[in-house]
């Protein structure tokens, strides 16, 4: 049952580390805009092409 | 008059020399629109970063101080076919936000707490049906008491408080029995922890504090939200005032600006955004919005104008108040005071709940100690009985049932551009069974359109719409809509309170009254026609047109008016307006039930009937006149195109021209009033279950948060439905 004295202290520090996480998305506004990203990531603007102007497209 | 445009109240700076603005865009539907403003502005010299909120429909825009005008950031963003309003944070926000992150920092301590306790529990439960060692049992015991104590303290503080501030106020409200019951629950867990026993209920408590914590934050966000789209609302109405400066300049201020004192100046064909006193000048004011009367008054010098009003013929000094002194402010002050205290006697479904509740639990968790005690158990086993209910009635399912359907209604119903002003709302607009209208700006378009247009040859208009292009009169401007805005005649010549005349091909041409272009004739002919249309003249040599303009009916309200009877509500028409002017669009969307020519104090009393019957009204209005009418009704709602005051009154606000989103939130409501009901009886049926089995002392930790857990779930699936399945969708609006 020694094996319990790592065991545990690993879970809460895991545990730890994930509200550490939520904490970190709270204070940098990543709940703020729940719709936004994910249709941000099927941007593809940071693969800059050159002859790319698109500017508007509706 | 060349004005300049100021928009600095809204600019923020920060240190390092970058300053920042937030706008309200209309019309960002989708990915696209958010991809095309980003990359547009981003193009920008200057311009630092530009980030679209999608769910809020604002643009946070930051450049380098110096760098640009804010109104530059309007200007690009309306090349890029966006409409951009400059938003002021309210000053209430920033406490709702803080209390936002409050809750869900709690949430985040108490998620975390209830995960690791219940690691910590499921191996003790079994344990338990093994060969567990009491030692090691002990240990997982204390381990939980070790994260449960501090998290309970911290993150139960929302229910503490609330327990505290009730019990001193000698209340009980639904946080009393929660703080019981955590406490009780703790205290006992820790004693028999003491006792090395099998059953602790360490996991139950804080599970308890987090499905709780859970309603309470959604409860939040709803208010933060309607408070966001109020924001919103205003920054929509964008109204700006042309300032007098000292030294004679215009400039073009927004309302937020402008203080008591501030001379503002009105010309012909704008809107009074200001309450005041006249300085100088004299013209006719169209006052519809305020009394719902079509029919516009002449004005001077020392007469009180209203926001509002549209000024018609002359330009107007205006010397701004802050508390308007009018004799018909004053009266629907005194109107709006009264009606208050009628829809404050309305208590909410959560807290009637409450109400049944809470004296209900403990006087089961009463009966339970006292029956074990008289059954022989001795009283330290029989009190852990009384916990154990306690912690299995609490209202985790109770406190889900309301926020969460709410919430996902209030998102379906913005999606249909309805606006959702008061959560509770939802439930009185599901009640009611008539539907009172004003007329004016309500079934009615806020600005007049041609009405004969089909009558008139296309060149006559077009040379018309020439001359009335020329002019900011909104009954030429109707014209020149009608004519698809043409450019404008030159060398127009305008007749204070006449109309206007110019020389086209060597011959006069005058749009105007009937009397100056002399069409007596042509206009009796077109008066019989359209008894309530105002008239306007054309007269070019010998040919001659008379226009008729008047309020068109709104899109769908016909559409609107028949959901209404399909739902079952009565439709009535209470206006401010003549009643040869009321009667035709009753005729027309066929209500029978009209009133005309009603003060806003006989509004009042025409409710106060209905009332008085038992009826629940749905007032539907615009105007300063409809809005002690607003406040009065059981629930109510307005255009975004209403006064502040009405706006401000209503408890929902839709925007567009279609009337269709009133028929559409009522389906909304109802559907949502339906789940929440739902939820309360799913609540009761789970404690009808639960409580016999924890009276009976077979309530161990694992029956308890099995049935904590699987309740909340359910019950926030079921509000999952609020958004869905409508009957009608309306697929112009939806995003």
């Amino acid at each position: 049952m020694n094996i319990l004295v790592i065991l545990f202290p690993l879970a809460l520090g895991l545990g730890l580390l994930g509200l550490a996480a939520f904490f970190w998305c709270m204070r940098t506004g990543q709940f703020s805009d729940l719709e936004g990203p994910s249709w941000r990531i099927l941007r593809d603007d940071d693969l800059r092409s050159p002859g790319d102007t698109r500017t508007n497209d509706h | 008059m060349a004005a300049q445009q100021d928009l600095s109240v809204f600019v923020r700076h920060r240190e390092s020399g970058v300053a920042g603005m937030e706008l309200a865009v209309e019309n960002i539907r989708c990915a696209g629109c958010m991809h095309a403003i980003e990359n547009g502005l981003a193009h920008e010299t200057g311009i630092l970063s530009a980030r679209v909120n999608l769910a809020l429909k604002r643009v946070t825009v930051e450049w380098t101080e110096g760098a640009l005008r804010p109104e530059a950031v309007i200007e690009r963003l309306s090349r890029l076919g966006f409409k951009a309003y400059p938003f002021l944070p309210a000053s209430g926000r920033d406490d709702d936000t803080s209390e936002e992150r409050r809750l869900l920092r709690y949430l985040g301590v108490a998620g975390f707490a209830s995960m690791n306790i219940m690691l910590l529990s499921v191996s003790v439960w079994s344990g338990n049906s093994s060969d567990i060692n009491p030692v090691t049992r002990d240990f997982f015991h204390w381990l939980s008491a070790l994260i449960a104590l501090p998290t309970a303290a911290y993150a139960g503080r929302p229910f503490f408080e609330s327990a505290l501030r009730a019990l001193r106020a000698g209340a009980v409200n639904m946080d009393v029995p929660i703080t019981l019951g955590i406490v009780l629950a703790l205290g006992m867990s820790v004693v028999v922890t003491w006792n090395h026993a099998e059953h602790a209920y360490f996991d139950g408590a804080v599970m308890l504090i987090f499905f709780l914590l859970i309603g309470r934050y959604l409860d939040q966000l709803m208010r933060r939200r309607t408070r966001d789209l109020a924001g919103n609302l205003a920054a929509l109405k964008a109204e700006t005032a042309t300032r007098l400066l000292p030294n004679g300049e215009a400039m073009v201020t927004p309302i937020a600006a402008i203080v008591p004192g501030d001379r503002v100046l009105i010309q012909p064909g704008e809107r009074v955004s200001v309450d005041g006193i006249i300085e100088t000048g004299s013209s006719e004011i169209d006052q519809s919005l305020v009394t719902g009367e079509t029919l516009p008054h002449a004005v001077m010098a020392g007469a009180q104008v209203y926001a509002g009003t549209v000024n018609l013929s002359g330009a107007l000094t205006v010397k701004v108040e802050a508390a308007a002194s009018g004799t018909l402010l004053d009266e629907i002050d005194a109107l709006m005071a009264r009606a208050v205290e009628s829809r404050s006697r309305y208590v909410k479904l959560s807290d009637r709940a409450a109400r049944l509740y809470a004296p209900l639990v403990h006087a089961t968790a009463l009966a339970t100690l006292l029956g074990w005690m008289a059954f022989g158990l001795p009283w330290p086993e029989a009190l852990i009985i009384a916990i154990t209910v306690l912690i299995i009635t609490c209202p985790c399912a109770l406190g889900l049932a309301i926020p969460a359907v709410q919430v996902v209604a209030a998102s379906a119903l913005f999606r249909r551009k309805v606006m959702l002003k008061q959560g509770d709302a939802l439930e009185r607009l599901a009640e009611a069974d008539v539907a009172v209208f004003d007329k004016t700006g309500t079934l009615t378009l806020p600005d007049p359109d041609l009405v004969n247009g089909a009558e008139i040859d296309a060149t006559t208009l077009q040379a018309a719409g020439r001359l009335a292009a020329a002019s900011r009169h909104p009954l030429a401007r109707a014209i020149a809509r009608a004519a698809g805005h043409p450019a404008p005649a030159s060398d127009v010549s305008e007749n204070h309170g006449a109309g206007l005349s110019a020389i086209v091909d060597g011959i006069e041409t005058r749009l105007g009254s009937v009397t100056y272009c002399e069409a007596g004739a042509e206009a009796a002919i077109v008066a019989a026609r359209h008894p309530a249309a105002s008239l306007i003249a054309w007269r070019h040599g010998n040919e001659c047109a008379v226009f008729a303009v008047d309020q068109k009916i709104r899109p769908e309200a016909r559409d609107c008016i028949a959901a209404l009877r399909g739902l079952g509500l009565e439709i009535r028409i209470l206006s401010g307006d003549r009643s040869e002017a009321v009667a035709p669009v009753a005729s027309a969307l066929g209500i029978t039930k009209a009133e005309a020519g009603l003060r806003p104090d006989e509004k009042l009393k025409a409710l106060d009937r209905l009332s008085a019957k038992g009826r629940k009204v749905l007032m539907i209005g615009d105007g300063l006149n409809d809005a002690p009418a607003l406040t009065k009704a059981h629930v109510s709602i307005s255009p975004i195109s209403a006064t502040d005051l009405a706006q401000a009154s209503a408890d929902i606000v839709f925007i567009g021209d279609s009337l269709m989103p009133v028929a559409d939130s009522l389906r909304i409501a109802r559907r949502a009033r339906n789940l929440m009901l739902e939820n309360l009886w799913f609540a009761v049926l789970y404690n009808a279950v639960a409580v016999p089995i924890a009276v009976a002392g077979f309530a161990t930790p694992l029956v308890a948060a099995v049935a904590m857990s699987g309740s909340s779930l359910v019950v926030t699936l079921n509000a999952l439905r609020a958004g869905r399945g409508l009957p009608r969708q309306n697929t112009g609006v939806a995003a």
